[in-house]
Order: C-alpha cells, then sequence, then structure tokens
C-alpha cells in the first residue's frame, strides 16, 4: 500500500420500519450523517460508490444527491459489495486516485414487500446460464439450507448447534436499542419456528427491515484532520465462487477462506488476535461456514465452536454485537452494517453492548447465495 | 370440474447453444459436454470448455446416474409456479461422469432423503419444457 485509509465517518440512516421513506432518500441521511461525524464538508466527497441502487449505479444516485465525483464505482456482487468496494476504494485513495470516498446504502425491502412492490421469492433470471437454476425451483433459502444440510451429513453438525448462532444473535439485540427485534430467544424457539427450507426454519433466517448507512474513507492526511478517531484498513480481500449452485466446488466452504487469507495477510495479523467480528449473517448456516473458512476454528467443528455462547457480547469471540441480520437489521445488502457497527465498536461507541478493549475487527460479508466474500480487518491506533 | 394444476413452471430461454439439452431432454436422454482436448465432463453446457477453453467440445450421453450430494425440503415459495407444489425437494446430484447439477428429487418419501443416496434421472413434462429429475435409485 502507498497510502494508509482510514474509515472516518460512519452512520446508519433510520433503519427498522421506514415506510415513509425511498432508499434514496436513506443513502441521502446516511451519506450526510457519515460525512458530519467524519467533519467533511460535502465537497470534499471525492469518490462515491453505491450498490445497485438506481439506473447506471452510481450515476442516478450521485445526481440525486447533487454531486459530481470523479471517482465511481458500482460493482455488483449482492450484500458482501461493501467490502468489495471498501478495497477498490483503499486502492484508489492508497494510489492516489482520490483522497475522500462515501460509500453509502438504502434500501426499503421490508417496507416494498409490505406494499406488494415486489414478491418475497424471485426469479432473477431464465436466460443464459440461469436457464439451468430457474426450472427447478430452488429458492434463495434452499441454497444456504442446502450448504447447512451437507455440513450436517459431512461433519455431524447438528441443527440445534446452528440455531444457537441465532440465540446469539438474538442475546446482542437484546443490548441494542435499535435493533428490530430485541426479546431473548432459545434454541427450542428456533426450532419450532414454521420451516421454511429444511433444515432452516424461519428464525434460522435473517429478517427483512429496511434501513441504509454509509462509511467515509480517507488518506491518511485527511484522516489525520478528521473529527472522528481513524479507524484504519489494515487488510482486506476479495473472492468469488459461484452463481450456480452446482458450480460450488465445496459446499462447506465459502470463498472467504481465499478472501480471509488475502485479508489476514496483508494485515500481518491471524484469527487469534482478534476482538470482535463482524460477520454476514444471512442465515445460521452463513456464519458457520464463515468461522471455519477465516480460520477461527478449524473446518467441521463450527457447530462445537458457537455452542458455548462464544459469538455473545461477553463470549470469547463477540460476534455481530449490533444483533446482527438475524436480529437487527437487514435490509438486504448488510455488508454496509458490518462496517459501521465494526466502527463503531472500535471508537468504542456502542453502550451496553460494547466489547471491552476493542482494537482489532474482522469483517466478512457474503453476498449472493454464498457466491462473493469480502473480507476486511480493521484497527485502531 | 378439475383440480386445479400449479401454472406452469416458466419456460427458460434456450439459445443455440443450449437446445440440444433441452431437446434430449424432451427424448429422455439426459446430455452433458465433454472436452476431447482436456477430457473434462462440465455441466452446464457452454460452448466451450470452461476447464481449459477449448472449443473442441461435445455433446455426450450420461449415465443418468448420481449420488445425493446435498438438498433441502422447500416448505415456502410464493412464484405462482411454485406456491402449490410445496414441500418439494431441491437437489444437487453429482453425476457418475463427475458435473453437478441443481435439480429435484421426485417419487421418493420426504424422510427418507438422504445425502449419499444412489439416484437415476427420470424426465417430467412441464409443458413447454421436459426436465430432468431424480428418482432413487
Amino acid at each position: 500500500m502507498q497510502r494508509r485509509v482510514a474509515i472516518v465517518g460512519a452512520a446508519l440512516s433510520d433503519i427498522g420500519r421506514v415506510d415513509d421513506k425511498t432508499a434514496f432518500e436513506l443513502v441521502y441521511q446516511g451519506t450526510t450523517r457519515a460525512l458530519a461525524d467524519a467533519g467533511l464538508p460535502k465537497a470534499d466527497v471525492g469518490g462515491f460508490m453505491s450498490g445497485g441502487l438506481g439506473q447506471l449505479a452510481p450515476v442516478e444516485i450521485c445526481e440525486y444527491l447533487g454531486i459530481r465525483p470523479s471517482w465511481v464505482e458500482g460493482s455488483m456482487v449482492g450484500g458482501s459489495v461493501w467490502q468489495f468496494m471498501l478495497q477498490h476504494a483503499t486502492a484508489a485513495i492508497s494510489a492516489g486516485f482520490v483522497d475522500v470516498v462515501v460509500l453509502s446504502y438504502g434500501s426499503t425491502t421490508r417496507s416494498d414487500l409490505k406494499r406488494g412492490l415486489r414478491t418475497s421469492d424471485l426469479v432473477m433470471s431464465t436466460s443464459g446460464p440461469s436457464q439451468f437454476d430457474s426450472p427447478w425451483g430452488i429458492t434463495l433459502i434452499s441454497r444456504y439450507a442446502m450448504a447447512a444440510r451437507r455440513h450436517m451429513a459431512q461433519y455431524g453438525t447438528t441443527i440445534e448447534q446452528l440455531a444457537e448462532i441465532a440465540v446469539s444473535a438474538r442475546y446482542n439485540a437484546g443490548l441494542n436499542p435499535d435493533a428490530y427485534y430485541r426479546d431473548p430467544i432459545t434454541i427450542d424457539d428456533v426450532q419450532s419456528s414454521r420451516m421454511i427450507a429444511d433444515p432452516l426454519t424461519k428464525l434460522h433466517c435473517c429478517i427483512r427491515s429496511d434501513g441504509g448507512g454509509a462509511v467515509v474513507l480517507a488518506s491518511e492526511e485527511r484522516a489525520r484532520d478528521c473529527k472522528s478517531a481513524p479507524v484504519w484498513i489494515l487488510g482486506t480481500g476479495e473472492a468469488i465462487s459461484h452463481v450456480n449452485m452446482s458450480q460450488w466446488p465445496d459446499f462447506t466452504q465459502t470463498s472467504c477462506v481465499q478472501s480471509g487469507k488475502q485479508a489476514f495477510g496483508r494485515a500481518g495479523v491471524k484469527p487469534s488476535d482478534i476482538d470482535l467480528c463482524c460477520l454476514y449473517d444471512s442465515f445460521t448456516s452463513t456464519v458457520l461456514l464463515t468461522l471455519e473458512g477465516l480460520g477461527f476454528c478449524k473446518p467441521g467443528e463450527g457447530g462445537a465452536f458457537v455452542e458455548d455462547g462464544k459469538l455473545r457480547v461477553g463470549g470469547a469471540l463477540p460476534t455481530n454485537p449490533d444483533g446482527g441480520g438475524l436480529s437487527a437489521c437487514h435490509p438486504g445488502q448488510r455488508g454496509m452494517f458490518l462496517l459501521v457497527e465494526a466502527t463503531k465498536q472500535l471508537r468504542n461507541e456502542c453502550g451496553p453492548r460494547q466489547v471491552p478493549n476493542a482494537k482489532l475487527a474482522c469483517v466478512n460479508g457474503t453476498g449472493g447465495h454464498l457466491s462473493s466474500t469480502g473480507t476486511v480487518i480493521l484497527g485502531k491506533d | 370440474m378439475t383440480t386445479a394444476s400449479p401454472p406452469p413452471i416458466k419456460a427458460p430461454i434456450i439459445d443455440a447453444s443450449t437446445q440440444e439439452f433441452w431437446d434430449a431432454a424432451r427424448r429422455g436422454v439426459l446430455r452433458i459436454k465433454r472436452c476431447a482436448d482436456c477430457g473434462a465432463y462440465h455441466y452446464y453446457p457452454r460452448p466451450f470448455c470452461p476447464v481449459c477453453w477449448s472449443t473442441n467440445v461435445a455433446w455426450v450421453d450420461a449415465a443418468g446416474t448420481g449420488t445425493l450430494y446435498t438438498y433441502s425440503i422447500i416448505y415456502a415459495n410464493d412464484l405462482p409456479a411454485f406456491r402449490d407444489r410445496v414441500p418439494y425437494v431441491v437437489a444437487i446430484v453429482e453425476l457418475d461422469e463427475g458435473p453437478r447439477m441443481e435439480t429435484n428429487v421426485v417419487g421418493c418419501p420426504l424422510d427418507e432423503v438422504r445425502v449419499g443416496m444412489r439416484l437415476v434421472v427420470t424426465f417430467e413434462d412441464e409443458g413447454e419444457i421436459v426436465l430432468p429429475r431424480f428418482r432413487p435409485a
């Protein structure tokens, strides 16, 4: 890296139930709040990234915001896109193409479903490679369920061990006043909730909420002048595996095996150094595979690793202290919320859910249907 | 009055490079591709080998037998074509030639579906298309 890069601003837009705003308004909210957090004016936004919202992303959203940045990005690899973009922005800032970049997200998934603007299940495409997918009725959730099933068959992992991941997430959500669901749940509650795609019941699945957020990245020189303490980007990695499930070589390993190796290697740290994790928890199975793939435990040992409550705030590896997508907030591209939470944790701003003495955080986004992963290691001075 | 059948599964947009797969399915044959240069079989079919990028690939008849790699039983799908078919089994089948397929397991009680079970292809007419699915061997 030529120049060091930091997250200098992070903020959520309104989240949860947002019936009176569009996704575009949420992007405005998140962007302005994150810039205020950094103490930077609109005029300093040199680069802008959005995750597929609007036409010619991010051109239309920039037009809406009234900015014309000379450096933009609009990758679309699913909900992990914010980790991918963070790597791309870090490279660009590091190389001197731009000094300040805003990554901003907004979505009204919950409100759109409620108003009948979209269905829960979607056919993404029926042409090209997708003609070998859509006719068999494979839902999104069943793709994650097939990964859970394979892990259970191959390693003897139990569905109750997976359920503990949801129970831990809810425990953490109980400490977060902004979480969507906060009442404690038990493994029995998870297992007795409605079966969606066997073996995953409803409470193994992320919630559907509205929400958005933004982070501001800056070069070291600019970071020193910002209002908030810099959270340094120490290492990043990105990797992809498949869209059609038949092309995924091993259903017990996501591409985080590769992206994690890159990120940890570039940061020069190892999993045992990490104080807290923010891992995309689209489903309980996503977290299990991610913990193993990043090396927090060995392949096949994820079930035993999580079952004693390690992932709870106060546990050995606090993970998703805000309650995660399973309980707190999931409008569709949770990768953004992972970055905001990790930043605020490292700045010691999280109140009851604060992980004590958090200095090093591991963030891993998983997008599509276990299709793409981006890993980010963050640290503070 | 007869019982309403579910709305038809939306036919995929078939192109020149995939026409033979769907035509063969209508004839009751599962066809995959094999590379004459590196020897690799592949599915889904491309007009080139995804392993070595040779265009020296040809259709071959698959044996139609394989092993269940993993599966899920779907209880909720709000797409019209599938809404009334639940519960049904979606599956990844590893063909004996090597490649895997997204498909369904049919003709098997739901509580008897097992990872590792042996399966054989069966062809089911869905109107505009015939779909290869798998049943216990």
